[in-house]
């Protein structure tokens, strides 16, 4: 079994601050971690190959300088790494940088074998967008399982795969045909921490650093700020909004009772959160 | 016989351990360095002053893309009593020079610039990854290390003990004895924020120019310690160490001595209206000369604080470091260049080499200095300063007393503190520790 992660390295979020005159993130001297939604879906790739074999590539596109996060992918124990850079892909949106990982994850399946599954993350903590992952979907003609919870069960022989997904209201089993693209939910498992083979194969492996050219694309009006048609117009903190803002009384009540006055009445406004809760705890 | 993966193992990424990867890296040895921090310098706390000569021996065109803060052009030694601080000056714009001989930097920032030296020399660098235990052959040799991640050891012709000042690895590993609460200090320090402007406009500089400040007196309580304010481009370091043991036997917490120096009349004006971003506390290894362990055995060796090269009395901490980690490493490389087996006869030669260095002939001239401040503590960090006070106001003050009086009150009330066999006996005994 191949499986392609894409990871991206992000400005961590710990450490951000927000410029107060433009509201921009300055991420002059931010240390960069991968995106930690990321993680899950590099920890749940890993278990399928532990469990099935075969072997994970790992994907970034970014500056040279995102090589720190293939070294930290590949010192969890991924067996390949793959840096897409170039100057054509600087000031990539959602839709350039699908584009670009589409392009390149076609390239990994061409060189070294077809992917059966495609990991993202649910999201990045710096776009938000959620749309990338989707975005490689379409592009690939690849079955999409977004927010997915567990791998239920995968069958290499019929090539199916069941997955539970979170969804608005509640919590879905799904069957679906291999190959796919899984974008993975938080909280689904825990990063393992590399052995010692693991860690210096990380520190030591060749990450292999492909421009446009090399990941095949041809049309580089696709790519970088020209294939981005979204522009940001204006950059702003949001108002404090207070409207459902309540103010608690604590007088002459026991903690636990006001808890269990605020649980009923948050369940009572979102019942979709009971239901998931109770799936969670079930699970 | 099992396969040797390293030429040498670096336990360790401060400056010692830096050094010593570096010059062997760079020598063509197969280096692996081991740091438990998540990146080089998370770990690492110190003042910081950084000494370009030594650093100059091991990567001499450093002040190309190293990240220094400000080159020290004036220090101040104050001696303070509660109120009041007297103090001597040394400005000179002779230390505004193209080579400046010290500069302010901050660890995390300049640990990751050595870090990528060394990595660029070709070591390998790994870390989150803690070293548990020394793997040793069959005849007691240091063979490689084990880690606390799964998987086997790793092995290495030598290793290099970089691992810092508490060293419990060595400790464990029987190399060396426990560190001692009386040869170690505790230091807290602060990181406050202000405009460049302000700092530049506080401390009278211009352009990259640095101030630091040294204090000794009642701001350590009686206890054996040492007050600091570093002055980097953005922030001002400021912080103060006791010896363990005094903080132990005083009952004193060392964040309440940093807040009292901090609100000292003569320190407060220097930090208003700065913003507090980090607060750190490492040890000190204080106990000297005396408390160098063995430094070499059968494959392996011990480097910078692990060793307890630090110069207390000159505030010397990191050059020690870094120059017995170069040291370390080059006798590593002269002895494998001669291929001859890492055995303790031949890494004698780093002993060797380091004795004939400023290292250790830096710390031999101090050798009786921590047990005299240590006994003397109460002697010398609060009776004497507070002496000194009175007597500096008791000259500076115009109160129509005659300055024959004068004189005669601050004699009597040195004696008066000390006695004439206890002055006599003090100023000896520091002269000969001193010598």
């Amino acid at each position: 079994m191949h499986i392609v992660v894409c990871i991206k390295q992000v400005p961590d979020s710990t450490q951000i601050r927000v410029h107060p005159v433009t509201n921009t993130i300055m991420r002059q001297g931010v240390p960069t971690v991968i995106n930690p939604y990321d993680l899950f879906a590099l920890e749940e790739a890993l278990r399928l190959r532990d469990a099935h074999g075969g072997e994970v590539t790992v994907l970034t596109m970014g500056p040279p300088m995102a090589e720190d996060s293939l070294r930290k992918a590949l010192g969890y124990g991924a067996d390949r790494a793959v840096l897409l850079t170039d100057r054509y892909f600087a000031g990539s949106d959602t839709l350039a940088t699908s584009f670009a990982l589409s392009q390149a994850i076609a390239k990994i399946g061409e060189t070294f074998d077809m992917p059966d599954i495609v990991f993202t993350g649910k999201q990045t903590i710096d776009g938000d967008t959620a749309q990338v992952g989707p975005g490689i979907a379409k592009r690939l003609d690849l079955l999409q399982l977004t927010y997915v919870a567990k791998i239920a069960a995968i069958d290499l022989t019929s090539r199916e795969i069941t997955v539970v997904r979170r969804c608005e209201g509640g919590m879905q089993k799904l069957k679906s045909r291999l190959p796919c693209l899984i974008t993975m939910l938080e909280g689904t498992n825990e990063m393992r921490r590399g052995s010692i083979e693991d860690a210096l194969c990380g520190a030591r492996s060749q990450i292999l650093k492909w421009s446009a050219a090399d990941a095949g694309i041809e049309d580089l009006g696709m790519c970088g700020l020209r294939g981005s048609p979204t522009v940001v117009k204006r950059v702003f903190a949001p108002a404090v909004r207070a409207e459902k803002a309540a103010q608690i009384e604590v007088a002459e009540k026991t903690l636990r009772d006001l808890a269990d006055e605020l649980t009923a009445e948050i369940l009572a406004r979102q019942p979709a959160l009971e239901r998931e809760l109770a799936f969670d705890g079930g699970a | 016989m099992i396969e040797e993966e390293f030429d040498a193992i670096v336990i360790g990424a401060g400056m010692s351990g830096n050094a010593a990867a570096y010059i062997m890296a760079s020598q063509g040895l197969r280096v692996l360095q081991l740091e438990r921090g998540e990146y080089p310098g998370s770990k690492n706390v110190q003042g910081a002053i950084m000494y370009a000569n030594m650093l100059e021996k091991i990567i001499p065109d450093f002040r190309d893309d190293a990240p220094l803060e400000r080159h020290v052009i004036e220090q101040r030694l104050w001696v303070m009593d509660d109120s009041s601080h007297t103090g001597v000056h040394y400005r000179s714009d002779d230390f505004n020079e193209a080579k400046p001989n010290r500069y302010t930097i901050i660890r995390a920032q300049f640990d990751k610039w050595f870090s990528r030296k060394v990595r660029e020399a070709g070591a390998t660098v790994l870390c989150e990854t803690t070293v548990t235990e020394l793997v040793r052959d069959g005849r007691g040799k240091v063979i490689g290390v084990r880690t606390d991640r799964a998987g086997g050891a790793i092995y290495a012709g030598v290793t290099v003990l970089a691992e810092g000042v508490s060293g419990l690895l060595g400790t464990r590993g029987g190399l060396r004895q426990m560190l001692k609460p009386e040869a170690v200090a505790l230091a807290v320090k602060e990181m406050h924020f202000l405009p460049e402007e302000v700092i530049e406009q506080r401390f009278s500089l211009k352009g990259g120019e640095g101030c630091v400040i040294e204090a000794v007196g009642t701001i350590s309580h009686s206890m054996a310690g040492l007050g600091f304010l570093y002055t980097n481009k953005e922030s001002i370091s400021l912080g103060i160490g006791c010896l363990v043991s005094d903080f132990a036997a005083m009952r004193e917490s060392p964040y309440a001595l940093l807040d009292a120096f901090k609100s000292h009349p003569s320190i407060r004006p220097l930090i208003a209206g700065s913003e507090v971003k980090e607060y750190a506390a490492h040890l000190i290894p204080e106990g000297g000369y005396k408390s160098i362990p063995q430094l070499f055995g059968d494959g392996w060796v011990v480097v910078g604080d692990a060793a307890q090269l630090n110069n207390a009395v000159h505030r010397e901490g990191s050059n020690l470091a870094m120059t017995s980690g170069r040291i370390a490493a080059e006798a590593i490389v002269e002895v494998k260049n001669r291929n001859a087996p890492m055995t303790k006869r031949n890494l004698s030669l780093y002993k060797t080499l380091l004795d004939k260095s400023f290292v250790v002939k830096d710390l031999r001239k101090y050798k009786d200095m921590p047990a005299l401040l240590h006994t003397n503590a109460c002697n010398f960090f609060t009776t004497y300063p507070r002496l000194m006070s009175q007597a500096a106001q008791n000259f500076m003050r115009v109160d129509g007393t005659p300055k024959i009086e004068k004189e005669k009150a601050t004699t009597a009330a040195f004696i008066k503190a000390r006695s004439r066999l206890g002055l006599v006996s003090d100023a000896v005994r520091l002269a000969l520790a001193w010598r």
